[in-house]
């Protein structure tokens, strides 16, 4: 019962903390000098419902989406790969722990040029460049989670000959969800904010490219319009993808 | 025919530097369907043992052959080792090969043991009692060959170990898997086992073989059990602190 009250006091909050948000914005917008510099709230609803009717916008979204998705797997595939082989031998950590710190420290503005220079202006690139941005920070993750695994699980494997396959999905995998749930936060909270850059640096679409042209025009409405629709998919893939998910995968903690 | 033949000449772990011996010129084999219990003081390798008879430690000098044709084994660790993220019912399906589609022989198993009620529960909702008797189920749903134990009913309240200890003896009784039993309790190890094997203190040696032929059944409390630990204790007053090898050789002589 306290658990419960506890819960619908902090949806309370929250819906206060937004509304502050809110009011916060439009009495700014009230301050500015001309009205274009910041727009209000309803101003930049009116431009987003435009955008959205015109069908620019949920283009543009669709297709960075699409290229969120490719890097963010690609990451997440490669990261885990070499964070797991990092994790369980001593010998391939002490090899590649230097290239791991490398490439934490790489700007990714210089990765998404070199792969721009190198790969040209495409989309394989693009992706490309996206998602080395993120590997290093995905096997740094998932080292940490391989070398925490339960070595007294894994004999109990042993002793019940189980098959590769079970003893992966049940044994192994287990172990590594909550590191697999870190990554993939950390991960798409990164790669939403790289994949703009790679666009605006070289794609003619895309949420990236087009922001680049709304700062060309000085167009603060429609840049805010835009940032205000990927938040709201941000928000939603959260809350109805990552968050089942883990509730999901943590169900035997009750 | 021999299900189970040790033969461990040796086996030293590296530990800063220098070799510690666990075990040294431990041999013995055991009959199959015996029940076999290890009894020895903290410290003599008992652990050591069963995880070379088990293949989970190759490390060591010396060979284990295990009986041919013998189909799965099983293993109670010293604590339950369930797999968390799976139920009750997942984690003693886990024993079986290939993996069941529907109900069988898991659920059969574990409504006989009483834990029909917590089939879809998960380990964290169970009592320690309830984690171990799952632990046995996983154990035995495989039908094995041939059963480790290593100390599995230790810090458990005394009715609760004793139940448990009298599931394992019906569960023995069936089908009669060669069971290997490793506990530093003497009485357990008199109540439960068809032989008694005593180690020294480390590195573990073999000093006392001793075959037991009291009736079944026999509680850890009951007369028989207490007298001959009485007589055990009278003979060899060192017996639980791991005797000295030459007590022994005097004693054969």
């Amino acid at each position: 019962m306290p658990v419960q009250s506890l819960r619908g006091g902090d949806v309370w909050l929250r819906g206060l903390s937004a509304a502050g948000l809110l009011a916060l914005w439009q009495a700014a917008a009230g301050l500015a000098s001309a009205p274009q510099l910041l727009p209000g709230p309803a101003a930049v609803a009116a431009a987003l419902a435009r955008l959205v009717a015109g069908g620019q916008l949920p283009l543009d979204l669709a297709i960075t989406l699409l290229r969120v998705a490719a890097s963010f797997a690609l990451a997440l595939a490669a990261g885990a790969a070499i964070g797991i082989a990092m994790g369980r031998s001593r010998r391939v950590d002490a090899l590649f722990d230097l290239w791991l710190v490398l490439g934490l420290n790489i700007p990714a503005l210089v990765i998404i040029y070199l792969c721009y220079l190198w790969g040209g202006l495409t989309e394989a690139a693009a992706i490309l460049a996206v998602a080395l941005n993120k590997v290093p920070n995905t096997a740094t993750i998932l080292r940490e989670g391989a070398r925490a695994v339960d070595r007294e699980l894994l004999q109990v494997a042993d002793v019940l000959h189980l098959s590769a396959m079970r003893r992966l999905r049940q044994v192994y995998l287990p172990q590594l969800y909550p590191y697999l749930m870190a990554a993939t936060r950390s991960g798409l909270s990164l790669i939403w904010k790289i994949v703009l850059v790679a666009e605006f640096v070289g794609r003619s679409n895309g949420v990236g490219f087009r922001l680049n042209l709304y700062f060309q025009f000085f167009d603060i409405t429609n840049i805010l319009a835009y940032s205000a629709s990927f938040i709201a998919v941000v928000l939603a893939v959260e809350a109805w993808a990552i968050r089942p998910l883990e509730r999901r995968l943590t169900r035997w903690r009750g | 025919m021999n299900t189970l033949e040790v033969a461990i000449r040796r086996k030293a772990y590296r530990h800063d530097g220098a070799d510690i011996v666990a075990l040294a010129g431990l041999d013995f084999t055991v009959p199959a369907g015996q029940f076999a219990c290890i009894l020895g003081p903290s410290g003599c390798g008992k652990t050591t043992l069963l995880s070379i008879i088990a293949g989970l430690d190759r490390a060591y000098d010396g060979s284990v052959r295990r009986a041919a044709g013998e189909r799965r084994l099983g293993m109670v660790f010293q604590t339950p080792r369930l797999l968390p993220w799976l139920s009750v019912r997942e984690n003693v399906r886990l024993a079986l090969e290939p993996p069941p589609r529907g109900e069988g022989r898991a659920e059969e198993l574990l409504r006989e043991m009483q834990l029909g009620a917590l089939i879809d529960a998960f380990p964290r909702q169970l009592s320690g009692g309830q984690q171990r008797r799952v632990a046995l189920a996983r154990a035995f749903v495989s039908d094995p060959d041939l059963l480790l134990l290593d100390e599995p009913f230790q810090s458990l309240d005394a009715p609760t170990a004793q139940h448990l200890r009298e599931l394992l003896l019906t569960l023995w009784a069936r089908r009669r898997p060669t069971i290997l039993f490793v506990t530093h309790d003497l009485r357990e190890a008199l109540s439960l086992g068809d032989r008694v094997l005593f180690l020294s203190a480390g590195p573990g040696r073999l000093v006392l073989d001793l075959p037991l032929d009291l009736p079944r059944p026999r509680g850890p409390d009951s007369a028989a059990v207490e007298a001959l630990r009485k007589r055990l204790l009278e003979s060899y007053p060192d017996l639980l602190r791991g005797l000295a090898a030459s007590a022994v050789a005097e004693s054969a002589a």
